[in-house]
């Protein structure tokens, strides 16, 4: 029995070695949030890139996760240590616009890659775009550009919009504001981290509006939901996934339920590899997976797809497999643009309760094929 | 904006200072008696807040949350005074600043090892949930009603405590001259130890009760607490008088200069950059207003000299 | 000798050793913490004569390090970008040389705290902490909510600044840039605490009278201690955004203010190597724990309670005894 083992390891150890030039290991650097308040979202991504990794069983990607804190120069001095010391051919994990701002331009000038899998700030797909970065989510401004031509799609005629004072939140109403058609109620800017909104409830329900668009992250937006469901108020609310996304949803409970959101995934989207991803990833961690955790996937699946067809030493052959995106992404359509920015579709979804767990269920298609606005600005 | 729009905006700011004053209670109670400094007590504030929203998931029940979000506090605050608190007394701010960081750390962290990294549930109960017209048709959601009578309950309570009862002897004497209140017999060490699980538990319940229409996750403590300092440093340090006028002042200012300052901006800018820099110029202006007080008036507002 | 003597020679020269082992070695990250540890600690130098020195706790010395860091990002983001940084009344442009990058830091940094000095002490005890906490906090939001340099996104430089004579991209020669100033803070600190005007502000620490009635006003020396002390930490800002090629509003928050102000806790208050002892432990600290376990700070704030409790003065205070060398 032991001979068999050691023969078989031989035996495929010379297969690996006769098919060279495609193992050439790949070393990937990790740097996310998995401590403090935002550590639910880098966990979500750590967990689906690593469900990818282990379902793939190749040996040659090796994976070191650092832990950012949420803070960009932390974020930075990992990013320096994963080049400089562990010699990493590929970054990835970043969750916050900042950080990625903070990381990505240094990372890529090094002749590094770098594949987001959250983050997609409009100065990297636009005047800042690089060969070597990928985005595999989105841009920032998609997901509120469908929520606009949602608003159209539905004849709402006078949005009451409002974000955090800071640029994610300044870029968010200007997507929204891009595609939607009507006119405004009322646009307000709140303070980052706010966690009050009895004022801009107010302000809501003396205005004449018929709808509220709103992007408030993370806390913010559980913060605010609870309160409008309170008031009394009740406009139709439109907003992005990631304040109705599956791991803040239960902290929502009902007060989210029939809000319409954008989003580019969710988990009954009808394709074999998305039914396997739900399935196994409930398995795996025993809880549904989030936004967050498809992208993570997808990233990872992408990594994989581009190993099996180019040496990542070999960087304009690795870039071109990347390129290429050829892999079952859960998502379905998956290209990218020339700015190396997704090229995909953006559902609306509404948030349903099933038994006890507060979800989301696909409606429709609120832009096909959707690229973003900046992909002209690119020079690559 | 409407006559009636900026009268709901101003009970809005009361409604918020109040809110503001149950989280600043218990730190200017600690600090005056003590003379510390609690980084931590924003830590106490989560608690608080966890507990009730697994008591209230557990049991169903939103009233025995508000009671274990009162005990776990108090027990986390009573626990952490034996253990480490006590210590620091005779020590100056720095060491107390450090340790109680430290605090920060291991609670925080710790809240996330037993209840995970993803937000709890936590919702009004049924029977305060939606909104009431008031007098001159404003509607005005019951809960925050709730919140303004049970905040200016607590201040009155506060009050009786300090003024009418043996305890409130006891600390005020501490407050003055410890030496003398040692020579009392009275035991300080119990007096302490009281004084801080009462703070505790003060923070804890405002955890409960303002994380029902919030967010209840790790690391909310820390906004709470720097608001909470500015509120009881306004207002004097120690002085539960100061404090509640303090909380108003500052959700008033914070309220109305949200709301009208974007306002004021677009009688002469264009209405994209004025709101963009009449937000900006009101997330700073609690700030402005602290340290326009203490420009003024170095102790605050009804502080003792320093 | 004493002994804190003793033990400043040897972590003035650990901290020197040690990334000339790593580059031997091959180990550019580690020239990297070192590089953070110095600057860091440059960061605590400055803040310890208002400290230490003057007695002065000051929680809002992220103003001044987060001013440095923007005077080196806004003029290497219009260096980079071409463009001038102002052209009425008179034309500015941005700029890579390292020494006018720190010149503008240090004259930022001093008028701010001049501004910020004058209003704030006139508060003393706990209300200057919050004071100067609050003044922070002003300049935080207005950074974030600033759209011109980024807002919280906060500004990306593509290259080092230059040194004349230097390669700054090669993180041994950055490191000794950032060593060299350090030890001159140092050494500037030590002189400030033994000529008269240190001992003078010494003096006003512990009995403010006694100061007045020989004719000085305690205010003027606080004042120019606050303004020396917030120079210096807005120099180390300038230092920290290149090592980082990046400046963000999170270098004007209230976290870092206290991380500065907890390294010379760590290291002992009023010493002069506290804030490099403090700021070496530290990031120590988070490099190994960082790696043990996702709820690493419980580890890290286990450790700074158990240095609070049983090591009264610091690390130095508790190597060294209890005497601080210079009272």
């Amino acid at each position: 029995m032991m001979k068999t083992k050691s023969l078989l390891l031989a035996a495929t150890a010379a297969a690996m070695t006769a098919g060279m030039a495609l193992a050439e290991p790949v070393k990937v650097g990790m740097i996310t949030t998995l401590s403090g308040g935002g550590a639910g979202l880098g966990i979500d991504v750590r967990d689906g890139f690593m469900l990818a990794v282990k379902q793939a069983g190749n040996p040659d990607i090796e994976v070191v996760i650092e832990d950012d804190q949420r803070k960009p120069d932390i974020a930075v001095q990992l990013a320096d240590r994963m080049i400089q010391s562990d010699d990493v051919d590929i970054l990835t994990g970043i969750i916050w616009s900042n950080l990625a701002m903070a990381v990505v331009p240094s990372a890529t000038a090094q002749g590094k890659f770098y594949l987001s899998p959250n983050a997609g700030p409009s100065a990297l797909a636009g005047k800042g775009c690089h060969p070597n970065y990928f985005n595999v989510a989105w841009q920032n401004d998609n997901l509120h550009e469908a929520a606009g031509a949602y608003a159209n799609s539905a004849g709402l005629k006078n949005s009451f919009i409002l974000a955090p004072n800071y640029p994610a939140g300044q870029d968010a109403l200007a997507g929204y504001k891009r595609m939607y058609e009507g006119e405004l109620a009322g646009e307000i800017y709140t303070k980052l981290g706010q966690t009050d909104y009895a004022a801009e409830i107010a302000q809501i329900r003396a205005s004449d509006a018929d709808s509220v668009f709103f992007f408030l992250p993370g806390g913010m937006g559980i913060s605010f939901l609870k309160q409008y469901a309170d008031s009394g108020v009740d406009l139709p609310v439109v907003g992005p996934a990631f304040s109705f996304d599956q791991g803040i949803l239960q902290a929502v409970g009902a007060a989210a339920l029939g809000v319409k959101n954008t989003s580019q995934w969710n988990k009954d989207i009808d394709n074999a590899a998305n039914k396997a991803f739900v399935e196994s990833f409930e398995a795996e961690y025993g809880r549904l997976p989030s936004l967050y955790a498809s992208q993570g996937f997808d990233t990872a699946n992408l990594i994989l797809s581009a190993m099996a067809k180019a040496d990542v030493k070999d960087q304009d052959a690795f870039r071109e497999a990347l390129r290429a995106a050829e892999f079952d992404s859960v998502r379905g359509e998956f290209k990218f643009g020339p700015n190396h920015h997704p090229i995909q579709d953006i559902y609306v979804r509404e948030v349903v309760q099933e038994g006890d767990v507060f979800t989301n269920k696909i409606l429709g298609v609120a832009l096909e094929d959707h690229a973003d606005a900046y992909a002209g600005e690119c020079k690559m | 904006m409407s006559f009636l729009l900026l009268i709901e905006q101003i009970l809005n700011g009361l409604q918020f200072g109040v809110m503001l004053f149950l989280t600043a209670a218990g730190l200017t109670l600690v600090f005056g008696v003590m003379g510390l400094i609690n980084l931590a007590h924003g830590s106490l504030f989560m608690i608080g807040a966890f507990a009730a929203a697994a008591t209230a998931a557990a049991t169903g029940s939103f009233v025995l949350g508000l009671a274990a979000s009162l005990a776990a506090a108090a027990a986390a605050g009573a626990l952490v005074e034996m253990l480490v608190i006590r210590r620091l007394y005779n020590r100056d701010h720095l060491d107390q600043v450090l340790a109680t960081f430290a605090l920060i750390l291991i609670f925080s962290e710790g809240t996330r090892w037993l209840f995970g990294s993803f937000p709890l549930y936590l919702n009004i109960p049924l029977a305060l949930s939606g909104p009431v017209t008031l007098p001159g048709g404003i509607e005005y959601p019951l809960y925050r009603l709730t919140i303004i009578a049970v905040g200016l309950l607590i201040a009155l309570g506060l009050f009786l405590l300090i003024s009418r009862t043996r305890l409130g002897v006891q600390i005020r004497a501490g407050e003055s001259d410890r030496e003398m209140i040692a020579a009392l017999g009275i035991d300080i060490n119990r007096l302490y130890t009281v004084v801080f699980a009462l703070g505790a538990g003060l923070a804890g319940l405002a955890g409960a009760l303002v994380g029902a229409i919030q967010s209840v996750q790790v690391g909310m403590g820390e906004p709470v607490l720097i608001l909470a300092f500015v509120v009881i440093v306004i207002g004097g340090i120690g002085s539960i008088k100061g404090a509640l006028i303090g909380s108003v002042l500052v959700g008033l200012t914070d309220t109305l200069g949200g709301v009208l300052l974007p306002e004021t901006f677009k009688l002469f800018m264009d209405p994209a950059s004025a709101t963009a820099v009449g937000s900006a110029l009101a997330s700073m202006l609690i700030y402005i207003l602290m340290a326009v007080v203490l420009i003024v008036r170095p102790t605050g507002l009804y502080g003792a000299r320093a | 000798m004493s002994r804190e003597t003793i033990f400043n020679a040897v972590l003035a020269l650990g901290l020197l050793l040690f990334p000339l082992w790593a580059y031997v070695a091959d180990e550019p990250f580690m020239i990297t913490l070192a590089t953070r540890v110095a600057i860091l600690a440059l960061a605590g130098v400055g803040l310890n004569i208002a400290l230490g020195l003057g007695g002065l706790v000051s929680l809002g010395h992220a103003a001044f390090f987060g001013i440095g860091g923007y005077a080196m990002g806004i003029l290497a983001h219009h260096a980079q970008s071409y463009t001038p940084l102002m052209e009425v009344p008179f034309l500015i442009e941005g700029t890579k040389s390292m020494p006018v990058i720190w010149l503008v830091a240090l004259a930022a940094s001093a008028l701010a705290a001049l501004v910020i000095g004058a209003l704030s002490l006139r508060t003393s005890g706990v209300y200057f902490i919050m004071i100067t906490l609050a003044f922070g906090q002003m300049l935080f939001y207005f950074a974030i909510s600033w759209p011109a340099y980024g807002g919280e996104d906060g500004l990306s430089i593509y290259v080092r600044n230059s040194f004349p004579g230097l390669n700054t991209l090669d993180p041994i020669q950055f490191f000794l840039i950032a060593y060299v100033i350090l030890a001159a803070a140092l050494m500037f600190a030590a002189m400030l605490a033994k000529s008269p005007f240190g001992l003078a502000l010494n003096a006003a620490r512990q009995t403010a009278e006694r100061v007045e009635t020989i004719g000085i006003t305690p205010y003027r020396l606080r004042l120019t201690a606050f303004v020396i002390s917030g120079a210096i930490t807005g120099l180390a800002g300038a230092l920290f955004a290149d090592l980082n090629r990046f400046v963000s509003p999170s270098m004007f928050s209230w976290q870092t203010s206290g991380e500065i102000m907890i390294f010379i806790i760590l290291g002992g208050v009023a010493r002069l190597f506290g804030p490099v002892a403090g700021a070496a432990l530290f990031i120590a600290l988070e490099h190994v724990l960082g790696g043990l376990s996702e709820f690493w700070h419980i580890y890290l704030g286990l450790l700074l309670l158990a240095v609070v409790l049983y090591a009264r003065g610091g690390i130095i205070g508790t190597l060294a005894g209890r005497e601080v060398a210079h009272d």
